[in-house]
This record gives C-alpha cells, sequence and structure tokens, in this order.
C-alpha cells in the first residue's frame, strides 16, 4: 500500500517536472526541474529494491552531470539564449512526430500489457540489498564491459579538454 | 505491488515528453537536457524488467547506461562551449554546419 501510494506520488513529481523541463523559457529553470524529474526516478529505483542505482544515479545524474550542465549554461551567457527564440517554428511536423510516437507506444502497451506479467508478484528476497551482487556481477562476469566503460570514460575526458580549451597562438 | 505496466507506461510517457521537448526546443542545451531525460526512461524500463524478472543484468545496463551519459555529457557539453565561442549563439537552427 505504501509503495503504491509513494509510487503515484513520484510519478506525478517526475511526470510533472518533466513537463516542466520542456516548457520553461529559461534553461536554468529547464534544468532545476530536471533535478526534481531526476530525484523522483531515483525514488523509483527505491521502490524496485535497487539501493546502489539509486545513489548512482543521485551522485552521478544529479551531482555530476546535471552540476557541469548548469556550469555551462553559466559559462555561455544567458542573456544571449534567453533573448533568441525558444520553440521550434515547425512545429506542426513536430506535434505530428511526437503523437505518432505516442500512439505508437500507447499501442504497444495496450496490446502487451498482458505479456508484462513476467512474475505478477515480483521475487520478494532474490534482490534485496543487492549492492554486493552489482559489485560482484561488475568485477566477474562484465570484467571487460567495465574496461570499455574505462576506455570510453578515458577518451571523453581527453576529447572534452581538447574540444573545450581555446586556441592556442 | 504495484504492477509492472504502470512502470512501464511511467517510462514511456517521460520518453515521449523528452522527445517532445527535443523536437520543440530550440536551445541546444535544453535540447541536451531532453536528452538525458530520453535516458533516464529508459533506464526505469530497464530497472522495472530487471527487478520483475528477478536477475541482475538490467541493473548493470542501468549503470553502463548512466556512464555512457556521463561520457556523452562531458564530450557534448565541451562541444556546447566551443561552438558558443565560435558562433556567439545557442540556436540550433543556426548551428548547421560542421565546419567551425
Amino acid at each position: 500500500m505504501v509503495a503504491e501510494v509513494t509510487f503515484f506520488i513520484l510519478s506525478a513529481l517526475a511526470l510533472g517536472s518533466a513537463v516542466m523541463v520542456i516548457t520553461r523559457r529559461n534553461p536554468v529553470h529547464s534544468a532545476l526541474w530536471l533535478i526534481v524529474t531526476l530525484f523522483s526516478v531515483g525514488g523509483v529505483f527505491l521502490i524496485l529494491r535497487a539501493p546502489f542505482l539509486f545513489a548512482v544515479q543521485i551522485i552521478l545524474y544529479v551531482g555530476g552531470i546535471m552540476v557541469l550542465i548548469i556550469f555551462v549554461i553559466m559559462l555561455v551567457s544567458v542573456d544571449v539564449s534567453g533573448r533568441q527564440q525558444q520553440f521550434s517554428r515547425q512545429w506542426l511536423v513536430g506535434l505530428t512526430t511526437v503523437l505518432i510516437l505516442a500512439a505508437e507506444l500507447g499501442y504497444a502497451l495496450y496490446r502487451g500489457s498482458k505479456g508484462f506479467l513476467l512474475a505478477r508478484s515480483a521475487p520478494a528476497a532474490a534482490l534485496e540489498n543487492n549492492t554486493q551482487a552489482i559489485g560482484t556481477a561488475l568485477y566477474q562476469n562484465y570484467m571487460l564491459p567495465v574496461e570499455i566503460a574505462s576506455i570510453l570514460l578515458l577518451v571523453a575526458m581527453v576529447g572534452a579538454v581538447l574540444m573545450a580549451k581555446r586556441k592556442m597562438e | 505491488m504495484v504492477p509492472l505496466s504502470h512502470y512501464i507506461a511511467l517510462s514511456a510517457i517521460l520518453f515521449v515528453i523528452g522527445a517532445a521537448g527535443f523536437i520543440f526546443r530550440r536551445n541546444i542545451i535544453t535540447v541536451f537536457m531532453c536528452i538525458e531525460l530520453m535516458l533516464n526512461a529508459v533506464n526505469l524500463a530497464f530497472m522495472a524488467f530487471s527487478r520483475f524478472r528477478g536477475n541482475l543484468d538490467g541493473q548493470l545496463f542501468v549503470f553502463f547506461v548512466i556512464v555512457v551519459a556521463a561520457a556523452e555529457a562531458a564530450v557534448g557539453l565541451a562541444l556546447i562551449i566551443s561552438l558558443y565561442r565560435s558562433r556567439d549563439t545557442l540556436a540550433i537552427d543556426e548551428l548547421d554546419s560542421m565546419k567551425l
């Protein structure tokens, strides 16, 4: 019962703030609303019994990526972006595309919801307190992906420094 | 117990909102944030399926998606800064050539 109520509150919060993200004119406001969305989705992760991914969501997304985005918004001047037009002129094409996507997903959900009954009630004890299990899996079965991800992060770091630095005279 | 279809519906609606923002907004930073929104919606679907199937692989996939999102954020924001320096604009309609 508590889980249902929490889930509905969190999803209302996530959807409402997601709508605010795409409708605010000021990018700083969008970024702040996006933080609310990310926190709500993190809360849903907790309902799904994934404390490790909840922590990763908060630390990496809210603490890392969002700070980076807000930093960049401050770095490029806000006035310039505020004065420019914020919404696309091809709104009719965009609206059609979005409606088609929504109809497609809705139809798939409507038709497929019977196929979603993988386990009507999720296996209770299997995934409780899974931080240790995730650590073991990451360093045993997922060793190669971890190495590839670390190389990707290294390349991204070098690339970001290279592209963002000023040209040397 | 919240049924699986609720999670998937939430994920689908979040994804559609992100896609709508991606198409309608012209500010490149907001477009970037909409991409993060869509990635998060997909993560939510992965998490829900992982929980209801009772194995851990979905959660590990979410972990790697977040890692790739971090790399993408670093490179993308560096590109935005570099574009802003050379063009003095953030409107994507004016950023239509690759040449600096």
